[in-house]
């Protein structure tokens, strides 16, 4: 170790090799069997039960945790893939604090909810370190089906139009598929390789095959892909990030946090990555917390996420939001960049105070300066390289119905179409939705 | 507070909790423990007669049925009486007797069903300066197939006959323990006191197969892939013993004669609900082989606070209380009319009260947008199935209708009058209501 978390500038190596280990081990150790009795205990059974209602894949909580509690965590890892094919990584990323565990009874009676995520995780772990695939094709089809983007929303749907006897083209413009899985989630709700894995799980249904490096508007025509294939699925997100529009944005030091993020996951040794003394995260979102805790975990001095909104208006969970505090993360609230400074490399960031009113956010003219090596924004990423002639609203292909486009015959679902959550449990509804669609449309039934 | 003494059959203990005879009283160790740990008195584990002792199997003896997060609510056992030699067990009796003057401390006696075998261990028993027998005429494994326990238990008749030979050749009380394995439980205690019985004490573990090994096909505990059934016991079991208990105590024939109730006994609050029924003490072995003999500490503070409370100043004023409550079905008032009431306030909308009542009840609980739950009393018949399977307590309440208030459900003026199936016109041996 040469360097240290005084080390100015941007440097790597500042932890030792054993911090670097447990700084990026799994940030929820993974429930054993005793403890997942234990918690399955818990569930009630409810009727209609809410954190049912509450997932956007409508998993049946209460049956896949009896199938746990009676000793059978194989059928509860059915029961939970059957609606989510990506139930492995959800139980690892979903927020579950707003979602299915922020409705549980038991939140309510006690103010702490039967642990669903954990349970989920244990389940499916449980299925997929026996190398099981619970699911069989049905019979051949002969009908060929586009995907584009392999992250949830494409796997998802590939995955569900395979079993239904499809052949499925997957494409992705990365090396691998995956999409955020594996390149834009914060690499200790992920760890030893399990985004690869899962795809490669996945795709033990057989009938997809995918093609990487292989990008629409680049490599791919919608027009090609609507003439070559029976239907089209669209699912490659948001690859374009939105501009800092902020003075100074071009030194050196300043970058987009999913690079930041992308480059860490696919690193084969952390160690070997530079990052700041002081880093400022500018945005409010995961993307901005996963940035901000993953360089402190790096060994930053220190780390601030400077968001323009109230703590109540930020998009991250609260639960996150103290992840990052537990973490030495500072989170600055009502703030907003004005410049970076420095000669050639940043070294230190302008921000002025927000206030909200009836005409939105305005600054209040105070400001205050931050040291920053290390800029990194997360302010929103962007529809990049629709295809001409796909109807955009709000700045996504827009869906009607289990995400029927503009064109007849194309379907899109995940970010980069409109409507519900950029979660990843919100894309493997849509992607797996749109397959029962399209099934329904090429069959007639 | 509460004085918690008892005397039964003119056995003093510091308190109504005994350890019943089990694994928990088998050697002058346990005891002591169990005394130190303030249980009030002690049924020395079974003596068997002189000679080798029986021997136990030397693999599993209990299986168990557990509740959420493995409660132990059923254990069962396959164990037999003492297998150390009668002569140990009476010295040890002797020292530990000696030793703990002011508790209880009883000896369980199982021999042969032959008048010589009974004589000749009661005089050494005698010697060892214990309080009383108790004839384990219950247990139903193991022993009964040699003509003993419950194979004895089941007979009247030799009950009063084994009976009458303690009395004849014993001077302190003889305490008749009841095996439930039977159809009517009176018949054996009215044998008892038949037979000169100063007491019944029950009930003795129920016959039972707690779990099959799946994998094995063998029923558990499981020896060498056998297994054999065994007796029952633990909180599971206790309806069944407060039931055997409250009949024999209103039974004209043995109304008044003493019982030391047994089964399940968990808490402060089983132990009170025996002491009501006509119990005049309590014992207690599952509960202490699953949490240790400490567990009796909560028992007697829990049961001295709920004494001061209700103004108990002693156990005797406890005994009984309930039994003149338990009657036969026929006797319920059926003008008493109920509805189920939900608190909204305390309702975590998990939906059991609806489910339970819609899929297998009266489809008298509506669920209204918002999860709200609301009892529909026109459906109502106030089974209190809503009540069982909620999981907050107090929650849903089965509130009595105001004499003079319609009952929505059948339209009909609720009367504060009693009337039961008796006279009701719908039995056809009614006889008119004077």
């Amino acid at each position: 170790m040469t360097n240290s978390p005084f080390t100015p500038g941007i440097a790597p190596g500042r932890l030792r090799p054993e911090d670097y280990a447990a700084n990026f081990d799994d940030l929820h150790a993974p429930l054993d069997a005793h403890e997942a009795l234990v918690a399955a205990d818990r569930c009630y059974f409810c009727h209609d039960a809410p954190c049912m209602t509450a997932c956007p894949t409508s998993i049946d909580i209460p049956l896949f945790i009896r199938q746990i509690s009676t000793g059978t965590p194989e059928a509860a890892a059915k029961t939970i893939l059957e609606q989510n094919i990506l139930g492995g990584m959800c139980a690892r990323v979903c927020p579950t604090e707003t979602l299915c565990e922020e409705v549980c009874v038991r939140e309510e009676a006690e103010g702490k909810p039967v642990e669903i995520g954990r349970l989920q995780r244990y389940a499916t772990d449980t299925l997929m370190t026996q190398g099981v695939h619970p699911f069989a094709r049905a019979d051949a089809t002969g009908k060929r089906i586009a995907v584009v983007g392999a992250g949830p929303a494409g796997l998802s749907c590939a995955h569900r139009l395979a079993m239904k006897g499809h052949d499925v083209d997957l494409f992705d413009a990365r090396p691998k598929g995956g999409g955020l899985n594996e390149y834009g989630i914060a690499a200790y709700k992920t760890v030893n390789g399990f985004a690869g894995a899962e795809v490669d799980w996945l795709m033990q249904i057989g009938g997809i095959t995918l093609h990487t490096g292989k990008a629409l508007g680049a490599d791919l025509s919608l027009d090609a892909l609507k003439a070559g294939y029976e239907a089209v699925f669209l699912g490659m997100g948001l690859a374009g990030v939105n501009a800092l529009r902020a003075e100074g944005e071009d030194k050196d030091g300043v970058s987009d946090a999913v690079d930041f993020i992308a480059t860490l996951r696919q690193a084969g040794d952390v160690s070997s990555l530079p990052v700041g003394r002081n880093v400022v995260v500018i945005g409010g979102g995961m993307t901005a917390v996963d940035a901000a805790v993953q360089s402190r975990l790096l060994g930053a001095e220190n780390v601030t996420i400077l968001y323009r909104r109230s703590r109540d208006d930020m998009p991250a969970s609260r639960f996150e939001q103290d992840l990052a505090a537990s973490k030495g993360v500072r989170l600055v609230f009502n703030a907003r960049p004005v410049r970076v400074t420095g000669n050639g490399a940043a070294q230190a960031l302008e921000a002025e105070y927000t206030v909200s009113g009836p005409d939105g956010l305005k600054g209040t003219g105070e400001t205050f300066t931050i040291p920053a090596d290390q800029v990194l924004k997360a302010i929103g990423q962007t529809l990049q390289g629709a295809p001409d002639g796909v109807s955009i609203e709000g700045g996504k292909i827009a869906v009607t119905g289990a995400g029927r486009t503009s064109v007849a015959g194309v379907w899109a679902g995940g970010d980069c179409a409109g409507g519900g959550d950029d979660l990843t449990v919100t894309a493997v509804a849509e992607g797996r939705d749109a397959a029962e669609d399209i099934h329904t449309s090429l069959t007639g039934g | 507070m509460a004085d918690l003494t008892t005397n039964f059959l003119g056995i003093k203990s510091p308190n109504p909790f005994w350890l019943a005879s089990a694994p928990p009283t088998d050697k002058e160790y346990n005891v002591r423990r169990a005394y130190d740990a303030g249980w009030g008195g002690v049924v020395w584990k079974t003596l068997g007669s002189e000679g080798p002792p029986v021997v136990n199997v030397n693999g599993p003896r209990y299986g168990a049925i557990y509740g959420a997060d493995r409660r132990l609510l059923g254990l069962n056992n396959i164990e037999l009486i003492t297998d150390r030699p009668l002569e140990v067990n009476l010295e040890e009796m002797t020292r530990v007797k000696k030793d703990y003057p002011d508790h209880a401390l009883i000896a369980s006696i199982m021999v042969p069903c032959d008048e010589a075998s009974w004589k000749a261990i009661l005089p050494r028993v005698a010697d060892t300066g214990a309080d009383g027998i108790e004839l384990n005429f219950g247990c139903p494994h193991g022993m009964s197939e040699r003509g003993m326990g419950a194979a004895v238990g089941q007979v009247p008749e030799y009950i009063q006959m084994v009976t009458e030979w303690c009395k004849q050749y014993y001077d302190r009380p003889v305490i008749v323990k009841l095996t439930p394995n039977i159809t009517d439980v009176r018949k054996p205690a009215r044998a008892a006191k038949a037979g000169g019985a100063d007491a019944v004490s029950l009930i003795n573990t129920i016959s039972s197969i707690t779990n099959v090994n799946l994998d094995t096909m063998s029923p558990e505990p499981s020896i060498d892939g056998k297994g054999s059934h065994g007796g029952y016991c633990g909180p599971a079991v206790k309806p069944i013993a407060l039931n055997m208990v409250a009949e024999i105590a209103r039974d004209p024939e043995t109304y008044g004669l003493p019982i030391s109730g047994i089964g399940g006994v968990t808490t402060w609050r089983d132990a009170a609900e025996f002491l009501s029924l006509g119990a005049g003490n309590v014992q207690v072995c599952t509960a202490a082989m699953t949490y240790g003999f400490k567990v009796v500490q909560e028992m007697i503070s829990g049961l001295s606070q709920w004494m001061d409370e209700k103004g108990y100043t002693s156990v005797d004023q406890v005994v009984g209380r309930a039994v003149p409550n338990v009657t036969d079905w026929q006797y319920l008032n059926l003008n008493y009319v109920a509805k189920a009431k939900i608190d909204q306030d305390a309702c975590i909308k998990c939906g059991r009260c609806y489910i339970a009542c819609e899929d297998t009840s009266h489809q008298a609980i509506w669920m209204k947008e918002g999860r709200v739950f609301e009892v529909n009393d026109a459906e109502c018949v106030a089974c209190n199935l809503c009540v069982d399977v909620c999981p907050v307590e107090g929650c849903i309440t089965m509130e009595r209708m105001e004499a003079g208030t319609t009952d929505p459900r059948t339209g009909k003026v609720v009367s504060d009058d009693y009337a039961n199936w008796t006279t009701h016109p719908n039995n056809p041996g009614a006889t008119a209501a004077e």
